[in-house]
């Protein structure tokens, strides 16, 4: 991704989303006040469009390939949510765990992953970020501290908080660095939740509870499944605030006030990002059984995020229209073809059934289709 | 282990249905409906709600008629108190079920994949299976019944296919029960639901629309703890139950070619099983192979040939055989490999005739 012109400045905008700020002040530790502006800079926020059309593309292409055949088992798109890994990643860096859901492609590739790796391991084939073994479901980096996607959900969340304790037992009072651990709306049901909040609060661990909140758990509307719908609330006695999930700045600043909040040693905070996803739930979830083409098609139209970063570029004078066409077709040039390289990579082979079971053992079995792994 | 177990019938229960001992003895005059698996479970729960008022049928997403279709048309018909969804907690789905059965409600409680049935465990080993023994039968959860998906089904992976059978049938307390085709479905849950102690109730979710059938639509059960012998034979006895039925069935057919004649016997409730039929066929035939899906160490597979050779030792003219999934998570892409399919367990027919 080439610039003819790089222009490094930083400026700072009154941040006003659709979905305004809102705090759960429990009172048990100070709290700062709520984001009322943001900073970005303006090559940043050119790579930020990138990846968010970057992370479209690719979630379509699956959404194409699942249909065609080419993937097998679950999808899970992102298609909708993309402002959250690209907002949050430019206050968060690489040393700042992060661990979520099945919902996970789009996490791959912003934690330095690439659309190959996406495809590859959701056909199964060689070159998948997990060889092909774990699928749409399980995507993970271990440079880069992606703990990865799980399949069952809110199992992530306790994980997620012993991840951060690292940083509360080697700095208690400023830990260098935060976890950030996902759930949806429908996990957010899940007592373990509940039992990691209590531990997080008890030991002052640095971890974000981050709810992505789109509404629909599955086919269960979020008013049907809790009692509570002010996510950002459900921590109790721990901090939580409520930010606009479909507004890249937004996120971004949430996550600042998160991860300061977290950096200071005052214990776990709970993010909740009001979102909203426009595919089904998975490749297999007729949504139309749930809710209405027009009410996806009046979210996008007010809220979509690309939609709102490529306004608000324009009314700052970043780029122009032209410029984000171009940006447009390229992106589009360079997944489609990470597309077709994973479409090329050989089948995982069959030795890797048993592999990565225990570290250290070997297994041989005959079978009437030939021996599946050799004793070394 | 105890080998016969005694079903307690109340007299309401006797006068509106019939208990047949296998699919065989049900009469042929009786009227039938094409169903496939998840209608006749949808018939079956059909039926309990309408017989037992006390009938509960609850899980995720079971009010729009459940992802696999099985409570399609229920909630229409009897309402939000008896059909109705739960959050996402299958601890607390499971615990809820027990509280409620305790008090004599008829809990039917839906686990949406078995693969997520784990954190219920807690609940279903140490507090439903023991309900009734801690208490000395003071108290029991007796009319919970769980029922829950189970099974490879082609591109399921992880978390999609397991065949936990295993980790209940270890507990006692509590009876295992799984179905072959939409008729023992229908027969063993009604069975399942009204036996008066805590019953999982697995269904092969491969079968849900693969297996289908002509079903009597009228109120009847199948006796629990009664092994049917699907294919009678001479040579070798093959065990197995719920989709694996079919592999075993397939493999049957083609050792036949080879003038090789197979029992072919569905175990339908796993825990307590029916040991006395199979011994009855493997002191018939004196070759036993047990097929199922789950990883073969430590799966139902190793207490059945155990329990077989104690009794069976001195007939044996073969080592029994296990053909099982191989001892790794269930895989994605290699699904294929992984499973006990018709050519293993026909090799494991050949050996055992030529041993």
């Amino acid at each position: 991704m080439r610039f003819s012109v790089r222009c490094l400045e930083k400026r700072t905008v009154a941040l006003k989303p659709h979905v305004p700020f809102a705090l759960h002040d429990p009172g048990r530790v100070p709290l700062a006040p709520l984001p009322v502006e943001a900073t970005y800079d303006t090559d940043a926020i050119k790579q930020n469009l990138a990846m968010m059309l970057r992370i479209r593309r690719m979630e379509t292409l699956s959404d194409q390939s699942y249909k065609l055949k080419k993937i097998r088992g679950f999808c899970h798109l992102y298609i909708g949510q993309e402002a959250i890994p690209v907002g949050m990643e430019n206050v968060l860096n690489w040393q700042d765990p992060i661990v979520t859901g099945y919902r996970d492609h789009g996490w791959h590739i912003v934690r330095g992953g690439t659309p190959f790796e996406v495809f590859a391991e959701m056909f199964g084939r060689v070159g998948g970020c997990s060889k092909g073994k774990g699928g749409s479901m399980h995507m993970y980096n271990v440079k880069n501290n992606f703990y990865g996607g799980n399949g069952i959900v809110g199992a992530q969340v306790p994980l997620g908080a012993g991840l951060a304790w690292r940083f509360a037992i080697e700095n208690p009072t400023a830990p260098k660095n935060v976890a950030v651990t996902f759930y949806g709306d429908g996990a957010a049901n899940q007592g373990q939740i509940f039992e990691a909040m209590n531990i997080a609060a008890l030991q002052k661990i640095p971890v974000i509870f981050a709810c992505e909140n789109n509404q629909f758990g599955m086919g269960t509307s979020k008013k049907r499944a809790s009692y509570e719908t002010d996510f950002y609330k459900r921590g109790h006695y721990i901090p939580g605030i409520k930010v606009d999930g479909m507004n890249m700045l937004a996120v971004q600043e949430g996550t600042r006030w998160a991860k300061e909040h977290c950096l200071a040693g005052k214990g776990p905070v709970v993010l909740e990002f009001d979102s909203y996803r426009y595919m089904g739930h998975s490749m297999s979830d007729p949504d139309s059984a749930y809710r209405s083409k027009s009410d996806i098609q009046a979210v996008r139209n007010e809220r979509d995020c690309i939609a709102q970063i490529k306004n608000f570029l324009v009314s700052e004078g970043v780029m122009t229209t032209d410029e984000m066409e171009k940006l447009d077709k390229q992106i589009k040039k360079e997944v489609d073809q990470e597309l077709i390289k994973a479409e090329q990579s050989p089948p995982t082979p069959m030795s890797e059934l048993y592999t990565d079971i225990v570290l250290g053992e070997q297994y041989s079995h005959r079978t009437c289709q030939g021996t599946v792994w050799n004793t070394a | 282990m105890i080998s016969k177990f005694s079903r307690v019938f109340s007299k309401v229960d006797k006068k509106f249905f019939a208990t047949y001992r296998t699919a065989k003895d049900i009469p042929a005059n009786l009227e039938r409906e094409k169903m496939n698996l998840f209608t006749a479970v949808n018939n079956a729960l059909d039926i309990t709600l309408q017989t037992d008022s006390k009938a509960l049928l609850f899980g995720e997403d079971v009010k729009f008629g459940g992802v696999f279709r099985c409570s399609l048309g229920l909630n229409e018909k009897y309402g939000n108190d008896r059909v109705f969804n739960t959050p996402l907690c299958e601890q607390g789905i499971a615990a809820f079920g027990i509280g409620l059965a305790s008090t004599g409600v008829t809990a039917v409680a839906e686990i949406q994949f078995a693969d997520y049935i784990f954190p219920a465990f807690d609940q279903l080993v140490n507090e439903a299976a023991k309900y009734r023994y801690r208490s000395g039968n003071q108290f029991n959860c007796g009319s919970l019944t769980i029922r829950t998906p189970c099974g490879a089904v082609g591109h399921g992976a992880h978390y999609h296919s397991q065949s936990p059978e295993a980790y209940f049938a270890h507990t006692p307390g509590l009876k295992v029960v799984i179905p072959r085709d939409p008729v023992q479905c229908k027969g063993l849950l009604l069975a399942a639901i009204r036996d008066k102690n805590p019953v999982i109730f697995f269904e092969p979710k491969a079968l849900y629309r693969g297996a289908e059938d002509m079903v009597p639509k009228a109120d009847y059960e199948l006796e629990l703890h009664v092994a049917d012998v699907v294919k009678e034979g001479t040579d070798v006895t093959l065990v197995a139950w719920g989709a694996q039925m079919r592999v075993i069935s397939e493999a049957a057919a083609m050792a036949e070619k080879d003038g090789i004649s197979c029992e072919v016997i569905d175990l339908q409730t796993l825990y307590p099983y029916d040991l006395d039929t199979l011994c009855q066929s493997v002191n018939k035939t004196g070759r036993c192979i047990i097929s199922h899906e789950a990883p073969i160490t430590c799966g139902l597979g190793a207490e059945l040939t155990a329990a077989i050779q104690e009794k069976c030792f001195l007939r044996l003219e073969a080592p029994i055989q296990r053909i099982c999934g191989y001892d790794t998570p269930f895989p994605l892409v290699h699904e294929p490999i992984y499973l006990p399919d018709k050519f293993k367990v026909y090799e494991g027919i050949k050996k055992a005739v030529k041993f």
